[in-house]
C-alpha cells in the first residue's frame, strides 16, 4: 500500500518527524514500510514563471524566445515547446537547478536528475529551462490536466515566483507498507493514520463527514433486499442525484496519484478515494439502469454467464454472489460490477454500494472466476461491516462538497446486525510473565486508550473497536503491549528450567558420515529437485511395468517437467553430471543426499515412503572399483565390517549389464552400484563412461552402529601363503574369497588378491589369479603341520570350481 | 715389553689414520684387537712375565687397547659423518614442485550453513528432527492455525498431490507433529526441504530449506526468545552482530516478530547487500499461539514457547556472496569446489 505522509498527517496533525524517523518508528511498531519515496527529488530551484513575450527565434522556425517573469526578475529562455502563450504561468528551473527527468520520459528518471545550466540555444541565451510534466518526474496519467507535448501550465491563480514544487503538491513522500493479513484495518489511510497516532503518541483525528443540504427520502428511490445473508453480512446503498461529471479537485487527484491511483473524474475519484481512506470498496450504479429501483443479493444460478464491464464473459456457478436488481444480474458481489450498470459520462442519479461479505467466500469466488481485483482483495481479508456505512456516508459527504451532485437523505440497507464488540479480559500480570517484563498496568492501559481500546474497570476487560478484528484473545493484546511498549526495550534472557540434552539422532549422524566419506573420496555435495518430468523414466530405460513407474504426482506443477515426486535419485546426479560434461569440466565426482518418494498405494492416500538415498555418481579418473572402494569405505566407516556382498546379476536397466552389482549387507539389499549403460549416457548427453552407486540409507540405518570393541593385537606370527591359480573365465574372485574363507575357517586373518592376468600366456576361457592368504592363530604360532591341513581342504575346494594351482 | 706395547700402538694409531673405508676399519680392529690380533697376542703371553710385573704391564696392555679402540671410535664416527653429509647433499630436493594432492570434495554451502545452525542449537540443548516432506494439509496449515480460505495460504502457493497431501510449504508443520507427541518439554530444530509454486530465477526457486526451532516449557517468555535468538546470531555471525526485532504476523505465532541482524558484510555501515540499511533480516519468529497449542493437546494456560523458521539458502547468499540462486541446484564443480 503506498501513501503520501501528507495524506497521513491530514489526520495526525501534531505527526513531526523527519521521513527516517516516520520510517524506523512505524516499522518499530509493526507497520513495516518497504520504501519511501520523495516526490521533489531531484526537483531544485524550480519556481512559478508567467511569460511574458514571445518572439521567433531569429535562426531557427521550431523555437521561440521568451521572457519569464521569476517573481525577482525576468529572464530570457529559449524553447521548443508548442503550447506555451504569452500570460501563461509556467513552471521554470533556474540556472544550477535540477529536473528529474528529460522532456518526453520513457518512464525511467536518472538517479541524480539533470543539471539545468544558462546557455545558448542556436546563439540567443537562454537563462532556464521550463518544463513539462515528464521533467517534473511525473507523467500525464497522474497529472490529467498537463498537455501531451509541451510546458504544464498552472492556473491563473498561481502566484508568480513561489515554489512550483510546492504548487503541484510534490512537497510530498510517499510510503510503501507492507501490511500483514490480519491487519485488514491497515489497508486504509486511516488505519495507517491510527497506527502512526499511537506510535508518536500524537492524537488521531477522523475525518468529520457532515452532509449539509440533504433532500428527498433513499427509499423514493431504492429498495435493498438481502436474500443469503451468510455470504453479505450488510448492504449499505445511498442515492445522489443532479451528478455533474468533472475533474476532481488537484489535492484529490495529488492524493490519488501518489497511491498509484490515475485520477479520472470526480465521481470515479470519489469511490477510489474513500476506497484508499476508509479501506472499504465502494460501487457505483447507475439507477437509471437499475430495473424496478430495487437490489438484490443473491448467489448466482448455477451455469450463469455474466458479462463483467470489462467486457469479458464469466462462468458463474452457485457459490457466487451476485449483485441483482428487479430483473437481472448487474455485478459479481464484491469482484467486478456488470457491464450491463456501467456508469457513463451521461449518468444523472448514481446508487452508492458499500457492503461487507464473507471473505472467505469472495477469495474461492475470485479464484474459480479467475477475475481477482482491488476489490475483492480487501473484501477477501473479511472487512468490519460497521465500516460500511461510516464509508458510504464519506463518499456521499465527498460528493456534496466535490459539486459533484445532491445527496438524497437516508440509506437503504439490509443484512444481519453486527455482532457485538469482543471483550478480552485484562490480565496485566500474565501480560508481563509472558513477555518477560515489568512494564506498569497503567502504562499498558496507555498503550490499549491510543489503540481505542476501552477498558471497562468493575468488569476489567478491554473492549475491542469493530475495526481490529485480528484482537480476539489474550496473545494478541500482549502483542499491543510488546509493539508499543517497543520490542527494542524488551530484555534479552535465556529460557530456564529443566534442562535439555542437545541430539543429532543416528540417522543424521551417519548422513553426516555420508558426506565425510565422500568428499575425502572427492566427491562434492550436489542437491537436485525432489521433482522431476514422467519422462526420466523413458531416459533411464525402465520398463513401463516398473514400481518406480508409480509416482506421487502434483496436481498444480510448474509444468511437466517438475510434475512427479521422484522414485529414484539417478536423474538428478545424471543432469548434474551432464551439466559438468558439457562445460567441458574434468574428473568430476558428485554425491546428493536427498529423498526418494515410494507411494504405498495410487491414489495417493497416504503420505509416500519418504527415503533417503545416498547417490554418488561421477566421470573421469577411476573406475567401477573406485566406487566399490567408497561404498565399502562407507560401511566400514558406520561398523558395517562383515558380510557385504556384490552380486552381478543387478537387474538394472540404465547400467551396464556387465558392470553392475546390487550390495547385499547380511543378505539385505542396501543398494547398487555400476557402470552406467551406454546409451542412457547418451540420452544425457554424457560422452564418456560414468559410474553412480546409490545406497538406500534406511536400510543401511538398521546395521549401521558407531559402536566399536577392542580386539587384541596379535601376539603370534603370521603365515603367508600365495596361490597362484588358472581359473576358469566364469568363475568370479567373490566365489574363490568365499571359499577361502569357509575352507580356512578360523585360522584365516585375511586374503587378497595380488595378480589377475587374461591373455596369450593362458589358454583360451581361462584366467591367472594370484591370492596371498594370511593365517595366524591368536593363541600360538602356527606350525606346517596346521597350514597344511587347512590347504589341503582349501585346495580341494578350488578344485570344485576348475580351478589348477599354477606350479 | 714396553717398547713392543708402544710399537703396536704407533702402529695400530697409525693404520687407522690411513684407513679409508668402514671396512678397512674393521680390519685394523681385527689385526690389533682380534682373538689373533697384535694386542691379543701380548696379552696372552702374560705369563711369561714376572707375578711382581704383571699389574704393571697388565694396565700398559689395558691403556694400548683403550686407546686404540677410542682412535677406532672416533674414526669411525668421523667416517659415518662424512657418508651421511654425503647423503644429505646426494638427497637435495626442490622444495618449490607442486605438492601431490588428494583432493577432497566439497560440502553444498547450504550443508555447510546448515551444520554450523545445528551445532549452534544442539549446544543449547536442542535436539535435531525430521518431519515428511509430503505432509497433510491438516500439519501443514489447519495445526498451524491456517484454516482453509484463510489468506495467509495465497501467500505461500502450494503444491497440491490432492485435497489433503501437499508439499509443505514450511518447516512448521514439524512443530505440530512434535508437540502431539506431548513429551514436554521441547527444545527441537527441524531443518529440511519446503516447496512453493515460483518459478525458477536468480532470487526465486520452488524448492528450497528451511530450519524450524521450537522451545515448549513452562514461563518461556517473549524475552526468552529474544535471547536465544540474539545468542544464535552471535554465534553464527559474530560477537558483534547486534540483533533487531520488528513486530510481523504469522498465523500460528502470536506476538510474531522478523528478526534481522546488523549486516555481517558492511557491520551496519551499509552496502549493497543490506541494500544500503545496515541491517539484513534472516528469519521469522514468535511465540506460539495459544490456538496451536490447543490443537495439538498441550495447554496454554500451563505452558508457553516460541518458534523460529529460518531461510538456509538466504543465509548461505548472503554468507558466500552467491548472486544467483539457481546456481545451488546447478551442481557445477567449479561452483561446489570454492566451498
Amino acid at each position: 500500500m503506498n501513501t503520501a505522509l501528507s495524506w497521513i498527517k491530514a489526520y495526525v496533525p501534531g505527526l513531526s518527524c523527519t521521513d527516517q524517523e516516520y520510517f524506523d518508528a512505524m516499522t518499530l511498531s509493526g507497520t513495516k514500510v518497504e520504501g519511501m519515496k520523495r516526490l521533489d527529488k531531484n526537483l531544485e530551484k524550480i519556481v512559478i514563471g508567467q511569460i511574458v513575450t514571445i518572439e521567433k527565434h531569429p535562426d531557427a522556425d521550431k523555437l521561440i524566445v521568451c521572457q519569464v517573469d521569476v517573481g525577482t526578475e525576468t529572464i530570457q529562455i529559449v524553447t521548443g515547446a508548442p503550447n506555451v502563450k504569452e500570460g501563461d504561468k509556467v513552471p521554470v528551473v533556474l540556472d544550477g537547478g535540477k529536473v528529474a527527468g528529460s522532456a518526453h520520459g520513457d518512464g525511467t528518471l536518472p538517479e541524480d536528475g539533470i543539471v539545468i545550466k544558462a546557455g545558448k540555444l542556436r546563439g540567443v541565451s537562454s537563462a532556464g529551462m521550463m518544463c513539462s510534466i515528464e521533467e517534473l518526474g511525473s507523467d500525464r496519467s497522474m497529472y490529467p490536466d498537463a498537455p501531451e507535448y509541451g510546458i504544464y501550465i498552472f492556473p491563473e491563480d498561481a502566484r508568480v515566483g513561489a515554489d512550483a514544487v510546492e504548487a503541484m503538491g510534490l512537497r510530498d513522500t510517499v510510503f510503501e507498507y507492507e501490511i500483514t493479513s490480519n491487519r485488514v484495518d491497515c489497508y486504509s489511510v486511516l488505519g495507517i493514520a491510527r497506527e502512526a497516532a499511537a506510535t508518536f503518541g500524537q492524537p488521531f483525528e477522523m475525518p468529520v463527514v457532515e452532509i449539509k443540504e440533504e433532500q428527498g427520502d433513499v427509499s423514493e428511490y431504492v429498495s435493498v433486499e438481502v436474500q443469503d445473508k451468510d455470504l453479505c453480512m450488510r448492504y449499505c446503498g445511498r442515492v445522489c442525484t443532479d451528478i455533474r461529471i468533472a475533474p476532481s479537485p488537484k489535492w484529490m487527484q495529488r492524493r490519488l496519484a501518489a497511491s498509484g491511483i490515475r485520477p479520472i473524474n470526480n465521481l470515479v475519484d470519489i469511490t477510489n478515494y474513500v476506497m484508499e481512506e476508509y479501506g472499504q470498496p465502494m460501487h457505483a450504479y447507475d439507477l437509471d439502469t437499475i430495473a424496478g429501483h430495487k437490489i438484490v443479493v443473491r448467489r448466482a444460478k448455477e451455469g450463469d454467464v455474466f458479462r463483467t464491464l470489462d467486457g469479458q464473459e464469466r462462468n458463474l456457478d452457485s457459490d457466487v454472489l451476485m449483485i441483482c436488481d428487479g430483473e437481472k444480474e448487474i455485478g459479481i458481489a464484491g469482484i467486478m460490477g456488470g457491464e450491463n450498470s456501467m456508469i457513463t459520462d451521461s449518468v444523472k442519479t448514481v446508487l452508492f454500494e458499500a457492503a461487507t461479505f464473507d471473505g472467505a467466500n469472495i477469495r474461492k469466488s475470485a479464484k474459480r472466476i479467475g477475475l481477482r481485483t482491488e476489490a475483492s482483495g480487501k473484501f477477501e481479508k473479511g472487512l468490519d461491516p460497521r465500516n460500511a456505512q461510516a464509508a458510504i456516508d464519506r463518499a456521499c459527504q465527498l460528493i456534496e462538497e466535490l459539486g459533484c451532485g445532491r445527496v438524497v437523505r437516508g440509506m437503504a440497507e439490509d443484512g444481519i446486525a453486527p455482532a457485538p464488540l469482543v471483550e478480552i479480559p485484562f490480565e496485566p500480570e500474565r501480560i508481563n510473565r509472558f513477555l518477560g517484563t515489568e512494564i506498569p498496568a497503567a502504562a499498558m492501559l496507555d498503550i490499549f486508550r491510543r489503540l481505542e481500546l476501552v477498558y471497562e474497570e468493575e468488569k476489567q476487560v478491554l473492549v475491542i473497536p469493530s475495526f481490529r478484528q485480528d484482537l480476539t484473545g489474550f496473545a494478541d493484546i500482549a502483542e499491543e503491549v510488546a509493539r508499543f511498549y517497543g520490542y527494542d526495550k524488551i530484555p534479552a534472557t535465556l529460557p530456564c528450567g529443566e534442562a535439555t540434552t542437545g541430539k543429532l539422532p543416528l540417522k543424521l549422524r551417519i548422513e553426516e558420515k555420508a558426506r565425510d566419506m565422500a568428499e575425502h573420496w572427492g566427491f562434492s555435495q550436489g542437491m537436485s529437485y525432489s521433482f522431476e518430468s514422467p519422462r526420466v523414466f523413458d531416459k533411464l530405460m525402465i520398463p513401463a511395468d516398473s514400481e518406480l513407474r508409480r509416482t506421487v504426482t502434483i496436481s498444480n506443477p510448474l509444468g511437466e517437467d517438475f510434475s512427479i515426486m521422484r522414485t529414484t535419485p539417478l536423474n538428478g546426479i545424471l543432469t548434474s553430471l551432464a551439466v559438468n560434461y558439457n562445460r567441458r569440466n574434468k574428473n568430476v565426482r558428485l554425491y546428493e543426499l536427498g529423498n526418494i518418494y515410494l507411494p504405498h498405494q495410487l491414489p495417493v492416500t497416504e503420505l509416500p515412503d519418504e527415503r533417503m538415498q545416498f547417490t554418488l555418481g561421477m566421470y573421469g579418473e577411476g573406475d567401477f572399483f573406485t566406487m566399490k572402494g567408497v561404498v565399502e569405505e562407507f560401511f566400514t566407516s558406520v561398523g558395517m565390517r562383515a558380510g557385504t556382498v556384490y552380486d552381478p546379476d543387478g537387474g538394472k536397466p540404465f547400467l551396464h549389464p556387465g558392470r553392475q552389482a546390487l550390495i547385499r549387507y547380511q543378505d539385505r539389499v542396501v543398494g547398487y552400484l555400476g557402470e552406467l549403460h551406454p546409451q542412457t549416457a547418451e540420452s544425457y548427453g554424457i560422452g564418456t563412461r560414468v559410474y553412480l552407486a546409490v545406497l538406500d540409507m534406511p536400510e543401511v540405518v538398521k546395521s549401521a552402529t558407531f559402536d566399536r570393541k577392542y580386539v587384541g593385537i596379535a601376539k603370534y606370527p603370521a603365515v603367508v601363503r600365495d596361490l597362484s591359480m588358472v581359473v576358469p573365465k566364469a568363475v568370479l574372485a567373490g566365489q574363490i574369497e568365499a571359499i577361502i574363507r569357509q575352507r580356512c575357517g578360523k585360522l584365516l586373518e585375511s586374503c587378497h588378491l595380488f595378480d589377475l592376468y587374461e591373455g596369450a600366456q593362458i589358454r583360451e576361457g581361462f584366467k591367472s589369479m594370484a591370492y596371498s592368504v594370511t593365517f595366524r592363530a591368536a593363541d600360538r604360532t602356527l606350525e606346517d603341520a596346521d597350514i597344511s591341513a587347512v590347504m589341503k581342504k582349501l585346495l580341494n575346494g578350488l578344485e570344485g570350481l576348475g580351478i589348477e594351482l599354477r606350479q | 715389553m714396553k717398547e713392543k706395547l708402544e710399537q703396536i700402538r704407533e702402529e695400530a694409531l697409525r693404520q687407522i689414520g690411513e684407513a679409508g673405508t668402514p671396512e678397512a676399519l674393521n680390519e685394523v680392529r681385527v689385526a690389533f684387537l682380534g682373538k689373533k690380533g697384535s694386542l691379543t697376542t701380548v696379552l696372552k703371553s702374560m705369563k711369561d712375565v714376572a707375578p711382581e710385573e704383571r699389574p704393571k704391564v697388565g694396565q700398559l696392555v689395558n691403556e694400548a687397547r683403550a686407546e686404540i679402540e677410542s682412535a677406532l671410535e672416533s674414526a669411525k664416527l668421523k667416517m659415518e659423518r662424512a657418508i651421511m653429509e654425503k647423503r644429505l647433499e646426494a638427497e637435495v630436493i626442490d622444495v618449490t614442485l607442486p605438492a601431490q594432492k588428494n583432493p577432497m570434495g566439497h560440502r553444498h554451502p547450504n550443508t555447510i550453513v546448515l551444520e554450523e545452525v545445528e551445532r549452534i542449537f544442539i549446544g543449547m540443548g536442542y535436539e535435531v528432527v525430521e518431519g515428511p516432506e509430503v505432509e497433510r494439509d491438516y500439519y501443514n496449515f489447519e495445526a498451524m492455525n491456517i484454516p482453509a480460505d484463510h489468506p495467509a495460504r495465497d501467500e505461500q502457493d502450494t503444491f497440491y498431490v490432492n485435497g489433503d497431501i501437499l508439499l509443505r510449504t514450511q518447516t512448521s508443520p514439524v512443530q505440530a507433529r512434535v508437540m502431539e507427541q506431548g513429551k514436554l518439554p521441547i527444545r527441537m530444530v527441524a531443518p529440511g526441504r519446503v516447496f512453493r509454486s515460483d518459478e525458477v530465477d536468480a532470487t526465486h526457486s520452488p524448492s528450497f530449506h528451511q530450519i524450524e526451532g521450537l522451545v515448549v516449557d513452562k514461563n518461556i517468555t517473549f524475552a526468552d526468545l529474544k535471547g536465544t535468538l540474539a545468542e544464535f546470531a552471535k554465534e553464527l555471525f559474530g560477537a558483534d552482530t547486534k540483533v533487531k526485532f520488528r513486530p510481523h504476523h504469522f498465523p500460528f505465532t502470536e506476538p510474531s516478530a522478523e528478526v534481522d541482524v546488523s549486516c555481517f558484510k558492511c557491520k551496519g555501515a551499509g552496502c549493497r547487500f543490506c541494500k544500503g540499511s545496515g541491517w539484513i533480516e534472516i528469519l521469522g519468529c514468535g511465540m506460539v499461539h495459544p490456538h496451536v497449542f490447543e490443537m495439538c493437546g498441550i495447554d496454554p494456560a500451563k505452558y508457553t514457547g516460541f518458534a523460529f523458521g529460518i531461510g538456509l539458502e538466504r543465509i548461505s547468499l548472503l554468507k558466500y556472496e552467491i548472486d544467483d540462486m539457481r546456481l545451488l541446484y546447478e551442481n557445477d564443480i567449479r561452483f561446489l569446489n570454492q566451498f
